[in-house]
């Protein structure tokens, strides 16, 4: 993907993103109302936050955080199941970000620290090899992620994995969550910048029912700084044109039809089911959950998985990743932010990964008033 | 401890000391401010309490002593561009230099070996030591070593300690920056911290990472001549990102930061992107951030870019009478609140 277009591009050219700012403006003083629009990706929220772009924006243009971190959404039920996976003596292999996501009692670190083998992995095929290095354990990914990271997944379970791999799917898959939040009575959105990396899978051409029924504009935009802000100006030209069109921001990446073999594997592995989003709500087909052809490496027909699910916490009742997933509130607007919650201590999902919005609000150091 | 009562006879938490604790953010901090700082008092020109690189002790009216101590656990323990011997060495003479004794006296070097240790390995790391000790011109003087059960610790931790001289109320302390200094980094930042990182994890990236684990104390010294020097800190632990926090939360001012000026090797910014870990939080061992009187910045700029470890020297911002404690970080795009990294730092998921 690195080619020399690519070095042409200048993402972080200072000019080109005084350019766009300045077109931003221009585009606020047509429209002339404030406009709400919403990123459905930690990367964007990252890429925002790490380069202070917030700072630029102009009055009256609010970019909403939207239920973009797969970690954040993955439900706390899901977490118990892995940790008792752990405890009773499987090694299971997870993404970093995973390791310290508070389950309703406890984390896989905490599983870790009483001794159960979690090991850190970069993908599922790293996982994979792990089965294949230790015949006499039970190794199981704990898969979490959007497309990005289940059609890797789906690819690795097509591929002949070792028999003593598993899969415990807590994979998501995105355009639902978008009807759903776009259906939210109390969250405004005017359009949606919508994530990079999952429409190389599954390509852009995936969002125009979505356009047409909720007749609001979609940009699929890249994850560098100035890919944000471009997707940002062409999803205002669609507010100003009161127009709900759909656009791809990120051709270098994006394609009408994506990935048409990882996204062929995806689905011949992958269903969607109905699941809860941690914090959000109950999402008609946006859980991936294995195929019964794979039943064989699916950890939940392999175990009987009874996990030690705890009480609820009280702090957790406090906490509103719910709502800043739903682009409803900022993570300053928690009363947790940065006093009981933070990195070391996260109460809430959010806090915990490097997609998750409190996260990256406390790394950057929020929106600061400079 | 006891089971439930604490010296104070306040009731014990129950809290364990995790590895977060030990990574140099603020739980490191509230782990020692509780537990250490309150039970010892200061003696000195610099003491415990103020958390620099080393104790500053008046010897008589011309000299004072620094002393710094150190225990190095590395994983692994050879790594591109060194091994735990040149850290153990490098970065007790570092923090010696950044107190103002740049001409180090001498060290003294503990082991605990974990049974089983290869002899070839020691042999590799105490070679490795001693080159570096003649590179600093200094020598370890005093030592001890203890073998530990296998699984009673993990290869080798190395301590060290490290003593020199400064003239009387000539050392620079971590907390002198003022309004309107000039902050001054020796060279590209991160390198220790992501070639470990990309090592550890396995990670095969093209082009050389490798740590800079190098004595300062030649360039330290180098600046020292070349203009006032009001703060000085090897941003080690936590990396610039925590070192330039403290500097600035010490002396209540707030400082500016250019992003673009800072220097950060291509491989070490491409490495940090892929790894999803900033350079400005990790680890550097040969490197040093100071704070320079203004009319002395470009002086001693220039100083540094002379030494063969300054070539990539740069100022990169000022100290400011604005938003105290604070750093901000002006990214050539935006401008955001450059914060200290806490806790373990783990490569993202996507
Ligand atoms: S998986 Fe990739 S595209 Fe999806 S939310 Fe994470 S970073 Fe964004
Ligand atoms: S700050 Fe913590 S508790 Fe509050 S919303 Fe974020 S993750 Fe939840």
């Amino acid at each position: 993907m690195a080619t020399d277009s690519d070095k042409d591009l200048q993402f972080r050219d200072p000019d080109t993103a005084e350019e766009l700012t300045e077109r931003l403006e221009e585009l606020m003083d047509d429209i002339g109302e404030p406009v709400d629009v919403m990123h459905v990706c930690g990367s964007h929220e990252q890429a925002i936050a790490k380069f202070g772009l917030r700072s630029l924006l102009p009055d009256g243009l609010s970019v909403r955080m939207g239920p973009g971190c797969p970690v954040c959404v993955t439900n706390m039920p899901e977490v118990d199941e892995a940790v008792a996976l752990a405890e009773d003596g499987k090694v299971v292999a997870t993404y970093g970000d995973m390791f310290r996501v508070p389950g309703t009692a406890r984390s896989l670190e905490d599983a870790k620290a009483d001794g159960a083998d979690v090991r850190v992995v970069y993908s599922a095929s790293e996982a994979a090899d792990i089965a294949a290095e230790n015949p006499g354990e039970e190794v199981v990914f704990f898969a979490t992620g959007f497309e990005t990271t289940a059609a890797p997944t789906a690819a690795v379970l097509s591929d002949d994995p070792p028999e003593n791999f598993s899969v415990l799917s807590a994979h998501k898959y995105v355009p639902p969550a978008m009807e759903v939040v776009a259906e939210m009575p109390d969250t405004n959105i005017d359009g949606f910048l919508a994530a990079g990396h999952a429409a190389t899978i599954t390509g852009y051409g995936l969002f125009e029912e979505f356009v047409a029924d909720y007749d609001i504009p979609v940009v699929v935009g890249g994850f560098e700084p100035l890919d944000v802000l471009l997707g940002l100006e062409r999803l205002l030209e669609y507010v100003r044109d009161g127009e709900a069109g759909l656009e791809n921001a990120y051709p270098r990446a994006v394609s009408e039809e994506g990935n048409v073999q990882a996204r062929d594997t995806m689905w011949d592995v992958f269903e969607t089911e109905s699941g809860e989003w941690r914090g959000i709500a109950e999402i008609p087909a946006a859980n991936l959950a294995l195929r019964e052809e794979y039943a064989a490496s699916d950890a939940r027909e392999r175990f009987d998985i009874d996990p030690d699910v705890g009480g609820e916490d009280p702090l957790t009742e406090q906490c509103i990743c719910g709502d800043i997933m739903a682009g409803k509130a900022d993570p300053d607007g928690c009363d947790l932010f940065g006093e009981e919650c933070t990195p070391q201590n996260p109460v809430g999902a959010c806090m915990v990964s490097s997609e998750g919005t409190c996260k990256i609000w406390y790394e950057y150091g929020g929106q600061p008033d400079l | 401890m006891s089971e439930t009562e604490d010296a104070d006879g306040t009731e014990a938490s129950g809290e364990v000391v995790t590895t977060a604790h030990g990574s140099g953010g603020g739980q490191m901090r509230s782990l020692i401010g509780d537990l250490v700082l309150s039970r010892f008092e200061d003696a000195g020109d610099v003491g415990l309490h103020d958390l620099d690189d080393g104790a500053v002790l008046p010897v008589d009216d011309d000299q004072s002593l620094v002393v710094t101590t150190d225990s190095h656990v590395v994983k692994p323990p050879v790594f591109p561009g060194g091994d735990i011997g040149r850290l153990a060495v490098a970065g007790t003479v570092n923090d010696l230099a950044v107190m103002g004794a740049t001409e180090p006296l001498a060290l003294s070097c503990s082991l605990v070996v974990e049974e089983g240790v290869e002899m070839d390995f020691l042999d590799t790391v105490l070679a490795s030591a001693r080159a570096t000790c003649e590179e600093a011109g200094c020598s370890v003087v005093t030592g001890d070593t203890k073998v530990m059960g296998s699984g009673d610790v993990d290869r080798l931790v190395v301590n060290t300690t490290g003593v020199g001289l400064v003239p009387r109320g000539h050392h620079v302390a971590d907390a002198g920056l003022s309004p309107g200094d000039a902050i001054v980094v020796s060279g590209t930042l991160g390198d220790h911290g992501i070639a470990l990182l990309s090592e550890r994890e396995g990670f095969d990236f093209e082009g050389d990472l490798e740590s800079d684990v190098a004595p300062v104390n030649d360039l330290v010294a180098a600046a020292l001549d070349a203009g006032e020097v009001t703060a000085m800190k090897d941003p080690t632990r936590g990396g610039f990102a925590t070192s330039i926090n403290e500097m600035v939360g010490k002396a209540d001012v707030g400082a500016e930061i250019d992003e673009r000026s800072v220097p950060v090797a291509d491989s070490v910014a491409a490495a940090g992107e892929v790894l999803g870990i900033e350079p400005f939080d990790v680890a550097n061992e040969g490197k040093v951030v100071f704070g320079v009187a203004p009319e002395d910045a470009e002086d001693v700029l220039a100083a540094l870019q002379d030494q063969p470890l300054g070539a990539d020297a740069a100022i990169v911002g000022e100290a400011t009478a604005d938003h105290p404690g604070r750093v901000v970080l002006d990214t050539g795009l935006g401008r955001r609140y450059l914060t200290e990294p806490e806790g373990e730092q783990l490569p993202r998921i996507c």
